[in-house]
């Protein structure tokens, strides 16, 4: 029943995709924000064409949990999203698709704000 | 016997401790952001692997329970300080699984607060966030349009 194998799939593709972004911060200049923004718009682009979706179905959460796989979930969100209803899914599939993330990380983005204090550097 | 140049002398001194010093460290630093956000996937698959298996939802359901999760540990760590620690030692392995999403809204969220709750909280809590989201939802429109209007 547990399938030793997809954990160590998830596990090197998880961990090779972050080293692309430890390879970004080491050898240029880009500030971790602007590798963010990159990872995020290569996830959308990389799903549309249609070679993201192999790779999460090969390495699950590996390829899922990073900003990668948010892109690809909005990009997947839009195209189910205008297969069911039209052009209105271009605007509604995204967001709708990366709901539960957003919305925890607003809410507890939040809260921790409201109970926490900053920690001196 | 070379004590005396070694205070006295810096060009001396850097020449030693660059002999002495490590190698570079790039191997390490890739190991350790590899190893982390490894990790930190195989916590995602395990969260997921509950939530369809045990819980009976969804696998879409299961994939947001996971990133709810996530982002709330990192919450948790990041208030407590120990996110921090974590990512200097990681870098990007906590920085681009969502973990860093969630830490790039809550890091901020703590430290303006006390620039007040509308502007201060509310406002830097998209600081890092909000160029993801856009930029993201944004290649996703265009994407949708594109989609729509010329593929399906």
């Amino acid at each position: 029943m547990f399938d030793w194998l997809m954990y160590v799939k998830v596990f090197l593709v998880g961990g090779a995709i972050c080293t692309v972004g430890e390879l970004l911060v080491i050898f240029t200049k880009i500030t971790p924000a602007r590798i963010l923004v990159c990872f995020i718009i290569t996830g959308v682009v990389l799903s549309a064409v249609g070679l993201y979706g192999p790779l999460a179905a090969f390495a699950g959460a590996g390829a899922t949990t990073p900003l990668t796989g948010f892109g690809h979930a909005l990009c997947q969100g839009v195209k189910h999203a205008v297969e069911e209803s039209g052009l209105i899914g271009a605007f509604t599939g995204g967001l709708s698709a990366t709901a539960g993330g957003i919305a925890a990380a607003v809410f507890f983005g939040a809260l921790a704000g409201f109970l926490f204090k900053p920690h001196s550097k | 016997m070379d004590k005396q140049r070694i205070h006295t002398d810096p060009k001396h001194y850097s020449w030693l401790t660059e002999r002495f010093s490590p190698p570079s460290p790039v191997a390490p630093c890739l190991l350790r952001s590899f190893w982390v956000g490894g990790l930190i996937c195989v916590l995602a698959q395990l969260i997921t692997d509950t939530g369809t298996c045990w819980l009976k939802m969804t696998a879409r359901d299961a994939s947001s329970l996971s990133s709810i999760v996530l982002v709330f540990l990192t919450a948790l760590l990041t208030g407590l300080g120990v996110f921090d620690k974590l990512g200097k030692y990681a870098g990007a392995g906590t920085f681009v699984p969502i973990t860093g999403f969630a830490n790039a809204m809550v890091s901020p969220a703590l430290e303006f607060r006390r620039e007040g709750l509308v502007l201060g909280l509310g406002a830097k809590l998209f600081s890092i966030a909000g160029p993801v989201l856009v930029y993201g939802v944004g290649s996703s429109v265009v994407y949708g349009l594109i989609y729509a209007l010329f593929i399906r």
